[in-house]
C-alpha cells in the first residue's frame, strides 16, 4: 500500500517513505504521454503571488493526467474586494475543487487552510517558510546525476534567509544524510540558518564553500532585497556569483542547478548557466514529472 | 451580632502574605471590609451566611496588573462586562485595564468612563491611563487629572515610549505623584515585520523574528532614566533572560524597578507555535527555553514580583487568518491560577504564600491600591477562594470572556478557583 498523503503542506511532515514514493512515482511519470488517471478531477490554482514554472507545471501535470484545472488570482476575483484567505478557500471548495493548490506571500499560509478546508492543499510556496514540490524536484534531478543523496555536498548560495526553496531543499537533503553548506553574507545567511537541519552548515567564503561540492545550487536574489543591506550589488556578484572559475573549484562532476527565474549576471553568468554542468532547464522539466506524482498521491490515483 | 450583609469564610487555610499568616483561620466579612480574622470558630455565629473552605486556600483577592477590556470602542472582542466575568472565574477580584482601546484612554472622561457603574463590571476595574496624548509618544497626558479621574498607573501599553526624553519625564511626572510608569518594553524599529521570537523555530519557519535585545534594550535604557528621575518604571510582560538581569541588578542597586510575567510566557515556549497556530501569537512573543527557564528563575528569587496575564481577547476572524496577519495576543483571565499552580507550585515547588504575592499583595503594593492585597482587619473583602489540588480541564468554549483565542483550551490543570468575592459578595463560584 502506498503511504497516504492528504495535503503537501511541507517537507518537515512528510516521512521518509513518503518521500520516497513520491520520487519513485515521478520517475514514472511521462509528460509526453497524457492519460486520464485524474479524469474528472477538478485541480484550483490559487496563486496569490506571481509564478511561471510553478504554476505552469502544476496545471500542466494536472491537465496531461486528465484532470481540470482553474486559475484564481487576487486581481479579478473577490480577493480583490477584500475576502479572507480562509473564505475564499472555503468558496473554491465549495464549487467542487479536488485539490487547491496554493502560492502565498505568509509563510504558513498552507497550514491554515490545511486546518479548515476540507479539501487536499499543495503547498506552492508559502512566503519563506516552504516550496516542497521544488525540493522534491530538484531531488529528484540530483538522484539523475548522483548515485545517492547520502555524503553529497550541496552548496546552497545566496539569499538563504527569504528562500523556500534553501529551507525546503536543506530539510529533505539532511533527511538523507546530505552535507548542505548554505553560503552568502551575512544578512542573507544568518548564523541561525545551520540550525534548521542535521549537517547544514554556514560557509561565509564561497570559494571555500564550493571546494569538493558535487551541487551547486544558486537561489536569486532581489535587487530590492539588497537595500540597506551591508553589501552592494557589486560586492554580492564579486564574491557570490557562479562563474567558470567558481565552477572549477567544485568537483568536476558537480552539477549547477537553480530553481529560477535565472537573473543572468547576477547570481550566475550565462557561460554556466548554459553550460555542460547546468540542469536549470532539467530541473524544470523535472517539475512537471514531480508534480504529476504529487497531484497522483494526493488525489489518491497513484499506482 | 448577626448583620444581613456579612459573610464568614469558614474552615479554610488562610494565605495572606503581607500580614504574615499562613493557617487555618476564619475571616469574617462585613459592609464590604474585612473585620475579623481569627482561630477557627472563634467567630461562629457572627455572620449571616457562612462560606465553608474546608481544603481550600483563602487569600487576598487576586489582582491583574494588565488586561485588555476592550471598551470603549471594541466590544467584539469584549466588554467590561465579560472581561470582568472573565476574571471573577478566574479568581480576580481587581483589574487594571490598559489604555489602548478606541479612542485610546488619554482623558479623565475616558477613564471614569471605563469605572461607572453602567459598564456592568464584577470586579473592580483600576484604569491604566495612556502616558502620552492617544498614545503617540510626543506629548505627556495630564497625569494629576488622570489620577484624580482614578487612574493608578500610565502607560502606551503596545506602544511603547521610545523616545530617551518623554519616558524620563513620564517617569519624573508620575514620581511626583507616586504612580508607575508601565512599559511595554520592544525596540519596535526593530522588530517591524516580526511575528514571533527570533531563533531557530522562526528560522525554520520562515517568520521574521524579535530577539531579546528588541526587549532587553528598551528595559536597560528605562532602569536607567529610573535611576536618574526616581521615578517608578514597571516593565509589563517580561519575557527575556537579558531584560530580566537588567531588572535584577537595578534592583540590587535600590532602583525603582517592579516587573510581571505572564502566565504563558512561564508556560511555553516558541516552539509551542507548531504549525503555525495563531493562538500562540502574542506580543511579547513565546521565547526560547532559557528565557523561560530565566522567569522561573526570577520568579524563585524575587527578581520578578508579579504575575499578570495581558489578557488580550480578539475575535475568530482576527485570529482565523494567515499567522503573519493575525492579530497578537491570547485571553488569560481564566487560566492564570491553574497556570500558576501546576507548573509553579507543582512542577517547581514555588510556595504557596509566593504564589499568592505574585497574584495579589505584590500587585497592590505596585500601584498602590490601598487596602487591599490583603486580609488584614480593615481591608477590603476581596477575597479568592482556592482548591490548589482541584484537577480540571479548560474548555475555551465555556469561557466567560467574548473571546476564545487561548493556546490552552483543553489543557488538564490543577488548582482551581472555588469562590471569587469581591467587597464581601461573591461574584463567581466554581
Amino acid at each position: 500500500m502506498k503511504p497516504q498523503l492528504r495535503s503537501l503542506l511541507g517537507i518537515e511532515q512528510l516521512s521518509t517513505e513518503q518521500i520516497e514514493s513520491i520520487l519513485a512515482l515521478a520517475r514514472r511519470m511521462n509528460p509526453n504521454r497524457p492519460s486520464q488517471l485524474l479524469r474528472g478531477k477538478r485541480v484550483a490554482l490559487l496563486f496569490y503571488e506571481s509564478s511561471t514554472r510553478t504554476r505552469t507545471s502544476f496545471e500542466f501535470a494536472a491537465k496531461t493526467l486528465g484532470a481540470t484545472t482553474t486559475l484564481v488570482i487576487p486581481v479579478s476575483s473577490s480577493i480583490e474586494k477584500g475576502e479572507s484567505l480562509i473564505d475564499t478557500a472555503w468558496t473554491v471548495a465549495s464549487l467542487g475543487a479536488d485539490a487547491i493548490v496554493t502560492r502565498h506571500a505568509n509563510s504558513g499560509a498552507v497550514y491554515l487552510l490545511a486546518r479548515y478546508v476540507e479539501v487536499p492543499i499543495v503547498n506552492a510556496g508559502d512566503g519563506m517558510h516552504q516550496h516542497p514540490s521544488q525540493a522534491l524536484l530538484d531531488a529528484l534531478t540530483i538522484t539523475n546525476h548522483k548515485k545517492k543523496l547520502n555524503g553529497l555536498r550541496v552548496v546552497i548560495v545566496g539569499d538563504v534567509y527569504h528562500s523556500r526553496v534553501a529551507r525546503s531543499n536543506a530539510e529533505l537533503l539532511s533527511r538523507f544524510g546530505a552535507d548542505i553548506v548554505f553560503s552568502g553574507p551575512a544578512d542573507f545567511v544568518p548564523e541561525i540558518a545551520a540550525t534548521i537541519a542535521p549537517g547544514v552548515t554556514t560557509c561565509p567564503d564561497l570559494n571555500i564553500a564550493l571546494q569538493g561540492a558535487d551541487v551547486v545550487m544558486a537561489l536569486r536574489v532581489q535587487k530590492e532585497r539588497l537595500a540597506g543591506k551591508d553589501i552592494s550589488l557589486a560586492d554580492y556578484v564579486a564574491d557570490y556569483q557562479i562563474t567558470p572559475q567558481r565552477m572549477k573549484l567544485a568537483k568536476p562532476d558537480a552539477i549547477l542547478m537553480h530553481p529560477g527565474p535565472i537573473i543572468r549576471g547576477i547570481e550566475l553568468t550565462s557561460e554556466v548557466a548554459d553550460g555542460p554542468q547546468s540542469c536549470i532547464l532539467e530541473q524544470v522539466r523535472n517539475g512537471v514529472k514531480t508534480r504529476m506524482a504529487i497531484l497522483a498521491m494526493i488525489l489518491g490515483a497513484a499506482r | 451580632m448577626k448583620d444581613m450583609d456579612s459573610l464568614l469564610i469558614a474552615r479554610g487555610h488562610v494565605v495572606d502574605p503581607a500580614s504574615g499568616v499562613d493557617q487555618e483561620m476564619d475571616v469574617l466579612l462585613r459592609n464590604g471590609l474585612v473585620v475579623a480574622v481569627a482561630a477557627p470558630g472563634k467567630l461562629r455565629g457572627q455572620a449571616s451566611r457562612t462560606f465553608n473552605a474546608k481544603g481550600c486556600i483563602v487569600a487576598p483577592g487576586f489582582i491583574d496588573l494588565h488586561v485588555h477590556l476592550r471598551e470603549p470602542g471594541q466590544a467584539h472582542k469584549e466588554t467590561i462586562a465579560t472581561g470582568t466575568g472573565a476574571a471573577a472565574a478566574g479568581g480576580f477580584t481587581s483589574v487594571c485595564a490598559m489604555p489602548n482601546t478606541l479612542p485610546v484612554n488619554d482623558s479623565p472622561e475616558i477613564t471614569r468612563w471605563t469605572q461607572s457603574p453602567e459598564r456592568g463590571a464584577l470586579v473592580n476595574v483600576f484604569p491604566i491611563a495612556a502616558a502620552t496624548v492617544g498614545s503617540m509618544g510626543e506629548k505627556l497626558t495630564n497625569f494629576a487629572a488622570l489620577k484624580r479621574a482614578g487612574a493608578v498607573g500610565v502607560s502606551d501599553d503596545g506602544k511603547p515610549i521610545l523616545d530617551d526624553r518623554i519616558m524620563r519625564d513620564a517617569l519624573r511626572a508620575a514620581a511626583r505623584l507616586k504612580i508607575p510608569v508601565v512599559q511595554h518594553a520592544e525596540d519596535t524599529p526593530m522588530t517591524v515585520g516580526c511575528s514571533m521570537n527570533f531563533g531557530p523555530m522562526s528560522f525554520r519557519l520562515g517568520v521574521h523574528g524579535m530577539t531579546n535585545a528588541a526587549e532587553s534594550s528598551i528595559v536597560e535604557r528605562d532602569v536607567e532614566l529610573a535611576r536618574a528621575t526616581g521615578g517608578h518604571v514597571h516593565v509589563a510582560h517580561i519575557s527575556t533572560r537579558e531584560a530580566l538581569d537588567a531588572v535584577r541588578r537595578a534592583k540590587n542597586d535600590g532602583v525603582r524597578v517592579t516587573a510581571e510575567v505572564t502566565p504563558h510566557h512561564i508556560t511555553l515556549v516558541d516552539t509551542n507555535v507548531g504549525d503555525f497556530d495563531t493562538n500562540f501569537k502574542m506580543n511579547p512573543p513565546l521565547r526560547s527555553e532559557a528565557d523561560r527557564a530565566a522567569l522561573i528563575e526570577g520568579i524563585l528569587d524575587g527578581a520578578v514580583d508579579a504575575i499578570a496575564t495581558d489578557h488580550a481577547p480578539h475575535a475568530f476572524h482576527e485570529k482565523q487568518v494567515e499567522f503573519e496577519r493575525a492579530a497578537f495576543g491570547i485571553t488569560g483571565l481564566e487560566t492564570a491560577l491553574a497556570i500558576a499552580i501546576t507548573v509553579l507550585y507543582q512542577h517547581f515547588d514555588v510556595p504557596l504564600t509566593r504564589i499568592v504575592e505574585l497574584l495579589s499583595s505584590n500587585p497592590a503594593k505596585i500601584f498602590h491600591l490601598k487596602g487591599r492585597g490583603t486580609l488584614a482587619k480593615g481591608a477590603h473583602a476581596d477575597v479568592t477562594i482556592f482548591d490548589p489540588r482541584k484537577r480540571w480541564a479548560f474548555d475555551a468554549s465555556q469561557s466567560r470572556s467574548k473571546s476564545k483565542n487561548t493556546p490552552f483550551d483543553g489543557w488538564s490543570f490543577s488548582g482551581k478557583v472555588v469562590a471569587t468575592i469581591v467587597g464581601g459578595k461573591v461574584v463567581h463560584e466554581g
